[in-house]
């Protein structure tokens, strides 16, 4: 009875309250202010295309005290433009005192950036007009030197070894465990009556894998002309098409069988990744070659071929440069030519001074490479001091 | 079970099965899903090229803005077309020779900087950063051995004796660590595609799944 009393005074001391008129509510109060960033620069953009400027600003002094939410960039073409003519180029958070406006109109032309701070509390002030600032366009990236100096000592690495080759020099390579395979998986198809396979990835041929992949086409044509073996060679690409269809014309000619070259065995499938690939799993369940080669450039259908493949019984050689691919080649075919092993391959079975010559320009710039990695490695712990050095020339911009 | 009212999502079904029953063996139901998607897409592929290359680079240029240079890749390209005469067959060799320099010469400087310079940079500051400590400076000494190693794996101007057989080895574990990592790494990215046809089976077909 007492807790009844109680509930009902409570009850009735609510409704009191409800009754009572409510205290006008405060109007919002302005946020604090801001102080505005401090002296603005605007300069072109180095090393670049044009139509780039670079500004940077002192930071608002509330930014230390993490008032400061972020950075407004404008741009106008006069310091005195009113409000309106100044257009908003960039945002950036705090922390952060530079932007680049990759917006510029026009190159050759005076503009002017002004930097609004915008605090956490909703308040911004904006910092006075910059310095006129004009893009341009640079012939020469400076910061790309160190890569100017690596291509030119590369190239004439290469050509010294193509010369000495070509001057009859004799250039060893050693012998590649996939390549042993290519005579032994010709002449199985040539038993069994079957055809050969060659898909020569699926990349443009501008993608050094299909130079490399359509050099070895050249040598599997000759071989296959010469055992009179047939040849298809799907293509995914209009251009590659093109050139696998000269490659293997060639091939015949030299071997002196043009008569035996099947026009049609050099085909165009389809542009279509996916679609290209069930095209070639097609063409492996029906026509069942004994010999499947995949060299080139693969993505994503790499396993869906390589696994129908060896579910038909063929041997199976691949080689490509694609990281990602590789394990799956590894895993279902019987030899795989990894990396620049394709490349070796090419030079290797073709034999030709240029590609010999290349082959012993990469070799012996990658003993280079090792070499500086060693020298920078232990002049890095000797004198801790040249690290930074060594590591800013390998900086590229 | 409710089955889809949608034409063209009992299409797309059926084609799935029918790719999909290539997993028994290769039959007259794959080959009309496999010509059909051969067939639709180089056609597509065509109207995609002509959309993508040959009206933004030939014929806006050309005949909206009347900028002619256009005009002279445009024959370049066309050049192609003479593979069809067996006299003037020699002279697609020039578009060739055209692409193939470009893309080398536009190829090379950014491979060096990218796949050799940075390379480089990383190689040597991780073995040497000794700031960081712990494992850190351990990872960037196994990472500086296996870039030395897998390197000489690749050195073809030799026989892989000696030294040169001990390094090549220690770089094919290297590279083939990497390769189970990217193996495994992939395939879950392969089952997720797997995941969503038969999600698509499913949830858009027969409505199993909400």
């Amino acid at each position: 009875m007492r807790s009844i009393t109680v509930i009902g005074l409570i009850l009735l001391g609510s409704a009191a309250a409800l009754t009572q008129p409510m205290p006008a509510a405060p109007a919002d109060p302005a946020p604090p202010p801001v102080q505005p960033p401090g002296l603005v620069t605007a300069m072109d953009t180095p090393n670049d295309a044009g139509n780039s400027i670079s500004v940077d600003w002192r930071p608002s002094p509330d930014e230390a005290q993490g008032l400061v939410e972020g950075y407004v960039v404008y741009r106008s073409e006069s310091a005195e433009a009113p409000e309106s003519l100044w257009t908003r180029v960039g945002y950036v958070p705090y922390g952060l005192n530079q932007s680049r406006d990759q917006s510029v109109p026009e190159n050759g032309m005076d503009f002017f950036y002004r930097v609004r701070v915008v605090s956490r509390l909703g308040a911004s002030a904006v910092s006075q007009a910059s310095n006129p600032a004009r893009s341009s366009e640079q012939w020469y990236n400076s910061m790309r030197t160190n890569a100017l100096i690596a291509s030119l000592l590369f190239v004439a690495i290469v050509v010294y070894f193509i010369t000495m080759a070509q001057k009859g020099q004799h250039l060893f390579v050693r012998r590649i465990a996939g390549l042993s395979a290519v005579e032994e998986a010709v002449g199985r198809a040539t038993e069994m009556g079957r055809p050969i396979l060659f898909v020569p990835g699926l990349s443009s041929i501008s993608d050094v894998a299909t130079i490399a992949a359509l050099n070895i086409l050249g040598q599997v044509a000759k071989k296959t002309a010469e055992y009179d073996t047939p040849l298809l060679v799907p293509n995914r690409d209009p251009v590659v098409y093109t050139v696998a269809q000269e490659v293997v014309k060639e091939a015949y000619s030299e071997i002196g069988r043009p008569d035996a070259y099947n026009h049609d065995s050099v085909f165009y499938l389809t542009d279509s990744q996916m679609g290209f690939a069930s095209g070639v799993d097609g063409i492996m369940t029906r026509e069942r070659p004994a010999t499947n080669f995949f060299m080139g450039m693969f993505w994503a259908e790499s396993l869906i071929l390589a696994e129908t493949g060896a579910a038909t019984g063929a041997i199976q050689i691949a080689g490509t440069d694609a990281i990602h691919q590789l394990p799956f080649f590894i895993t279902a075919c019987d030899y795989t030519l990894i990396g620049e092993e394709l490349y070796a391959a090419s030079a290797y079975l073709a034999r030709d001074p240029k590609l010999l010559g290349t082959l012993k320009g990469q070799d012996w710039s990658k003993a280079l490479i090792v070499l500086l990695l060693v020298a920078g490695l232990a002049l890095s712990l000797i004198n801790p001091g040249v690290r930074g050095f060594i590591l800013n020339i390998l900086t590229v911009g | 079970m409710i089955f889809s009212t949608n034409p063209w999502v009992w299409v797309a079904a059926i084609l799935t099965l029918c790719i999909f029953s290539f997993l028994y063996r290769e039959n007259p139901f794959y080959r009309f899903a496999e010509h059909l998607f051969v067939g639709v897409s180089a056609g597509y592929g065509v109207a995609v090229y002509f959309n993508n290359a040959i009206m933004p680079n030939l014929y806006v240029p050309v005949f909206v803005h009347h900028d002619y240079l256009f005009i002279i890749p445009g024959l370049i390209g066309m050049m192609f077309f003479f593979r069809f005469s067996s006299k003037l067959g020699f002279l697609i060799l020039i578009p060739l020779a055209m692409l193939l320099g470009m893309s080398s010469g536009m190829g090379i400087a950014p491979t060096i900087q990218a796949d050799i310079i940075r390379q480089m940079q990383s190689t040597i500051g991780d073995a040497t950063s000794a700031g960081q400590g712990g494992w850190a400076l351990v990872w960037g000494i196994v990472t500086f051995i296996g870039v030395i190693a897998t390197l000489s794996y690749f050195f073809f101007s030799r026989e892989q004796k000696g030294a040169l057989k001990v390094s090549a080895n220690i770089g094919i574990w290297f590279i083939m660590i990497g390769f189970g990592a990217s193996f495994g790494n992939t395939v879950m990215a392969r089952i997720s595609l797997l995941i969503g046809r038969v999600q698509f089976l499913l949830t858009d077909w027969i409505h199993i799944i909400k």
